[in-house]
C-alpha cells in the first residue's frame, strides 16, 4: 500500500462517515446520501485502480485517464458552483421580499398611527 | 415638444388608452400630484436632505423614501422632510430598495411612477418631461436618458455608459441610449407587470430587458445630469461594472 492509498483510504473513510451524519440528522434524504456514496466510491475505485481511468479517457479520446479525470472533475465543479449560485441568488431575492413585506407593513402601520 | 421625441420600440398600439383619454391629457395640464417620486437611498444622508427639499420647491409632494438599510441619518433626514418614508431592516441593493418603492407606490394606486437617485445627480425640471409621455398615454416606460444631453459628463462616464448599454443590447437584444439612468417614468399598469428580480446594480439593464420581454412601448427623453464631486464618488467603478455584468450573464443563464 503506498502513501496515496492511505490518504484516499483515510479522505473516502471521513467523507463518507460526515455523508452518513448528515443523513442521520435528517439534513439530507436517501437519494442525495446515495448520490455522494457512489461519488466518494468512485474516488476511491479511482484512487485504488487508476487503470480504470484509461477506459474513460479512450471513451472521451484523451490519451492520459488521470487527463480525463481532471477534465471531468472540472466540469462537475463548475456545474456545482452554479447551482451553488442559483441556489444563492434564490436565497438572496427571498431575504429582499421579506425585508420588503416588513417594510411595507411598518410603513402602513405607522401611517395608520399617523 | 419633449414627448416628440420618441424611439418607438414596439409597433403594438396602446392597451389601456382611449380616445377621450388621449385627448384631456393633450389639453390639461399635468398635475403633478399624480406623479410618485420614488428615490432610493442608502447612506444618503448629506444630500438627500437638499434633494427633497428641490423636490417641494418644484411642487413634487407625492414622494417615498426608500432607506436601503442606511447607517448614517438618512432615514431621519427623510423623516423630517415630511415625505412618506420606508426603511429596510437589511440593505438589499439598488434593485431591492427599487422594487419596493414601485411595490409601495403600486398599493397606493399612483398612475405615474417616477425612480429619481437620492445622489442629486437629477434635475427636478426633468420629472416633468418624463412623466409627460405617460400620461398622454405615448408610451409606458420611459427613460431619461443623460447620454442624450452628454453637457458635463466626464468622458470616462460616457465610455461606462456605453459599456453598459452594449452589455445590455447583447444580453437582451434590446437598444436603450442610457440603460443605466436612474429617472425614468412607468404607468401603473407597466409597474404593475414588471418583474424585477435582481437586488444589486444590474436591475437598471433588468428593467430594460422586460420593457421588451412584455413588449412595453419606451420613450428615451434627454435629460440633465448634474455631476457633482459627491454624485461621482457614488457612481458605479469599473469594478463594480464589471461584477453587474457577470451578475447579468448568469441572471441570463438561469431564466
Amino acid at each position: 500500500m503506498t502513501t496515496i492509498h492511505i490518504v484516499i483510504t483515510i479522505f473516502v473513510l471521513f467523507a463518507m462517515s460526515r455523508t452518513f451524519l448528515r443523513l442521520r440528522e435528517g439534513e439530507i434524504n436517501k437519494a442525495q446520501f446515495a448520490f455522494w456514496f457512489v461519488v466518494w466510491s468512485l474516488v476511491a475505485v479511482v484512487g485504488y485502480w487508476p487503470g480504470v481511468t484509461q477506459n474513460l479517457a479512450d471513451f472521451l479520446g484523451i490519451d492520459r485517464g488521470i487527463d480525463s479525470v481532471v477534465y471531468v472533475s472540472i466540469v462537475i465543479l463548475f456545474y456545482l458552483v452554479y447551482r451553488a449560485y442559483v441556489k444563492l441568488e434564490h436565497l438572496e431575492q427571498d431575504i429582499t421580499k421579506v425585508i420588503r413585506e416588513e417594510a411595507i407593513s411598518e410603513f402602513s402601520k405607522n401611517a395608520k398611527k399617523d | 415638444m419633449e414627448g416628440r421625441d420618441v424611439i418607438g420600440y414596439c409597433k403594438r398600439s396602446l392597451p389601456f388608452s382611449s380616445v377621450n383619454a388621449i385627448i384631456y391629457a393633450h389639453f390639461m395640464p399635468l398635475n403633478k400630484e399624480k406623479i410618485c417620486v420614488i428615490v432610493p437611498a442608502y447612506n444618503e444622508g448629506a444630500v438627500i436632505g437638499n434633494v427633497l427639499k428641490a423636490l417641494d420647491k418644484s411642487g413634487y409632494r407625492n414622494v417615498i423614501v426608500v432607506d436601503d438599510g442606511s447607517h448614517d441619518d438618512t432615514y431621519h433626514v427623510a423623516k423630517s422632510n415630511g415625505v412618506k418614508v420606508l426603511r429596510h431592516g437589511l440593505n438589499r441593493g439598488l434593485g431591492g430598495a427599487l422594487g419596493t418603492g414601485i411595490e409601495a407606490a403600486i398599493r397606493l394606486g399612483n398612475d405615474i411612477i417616477v425612480t429619481f437617485d437620492a445622489d442629486g445627480q437629477h434635475d427636478t425640471a426633468d420629472i416633468e418631461k418624463v412623466a409627460l409621455p405617460i400620461y398622454q398615454k405615448k408610451a409606458d416606460v420611459v427613460i431619461g436618458s443623460r447620454l442624450k444631453n452628454r453637457v458635463g459628463m466626464p468622458w470616462y462616464r460616457v465610455l461606462m455608459n456605453v459599456l453598459g448599454n452594449l452589455a445590455t443590447y447583447m444580453l437582451f437584444g434590446i437598444w436603450c441610449s442610457d440603460t443605466q439612468s436612474g429617472l425614468r417614468a412607468f404607468s401603473l399598469d407597466s409597474a404593475k407587470r414588471l418583474e424585477i428580480r435582481s437586488n444589486r446594480m444590474e436591475v437598471s439593464s433588468e428593467i430594460i430587458r422586460e420593457i421588451k420581454r412584455l413588449n412595453l412601448k419606451m420613450v428615451e427623453i434627454p435629460i440633465k445630469a448634474i455631476y457633482t464631486e459627491y454624485s461621482l464618488s457614488k457612481g458605479q467603478s469599473l469594478f463594480t461594472g464589471i461584477k453587474t455584468f457577470f451578475r447579468l450573464l448568469l441572471h441570463r443563464l438561469m431564466h
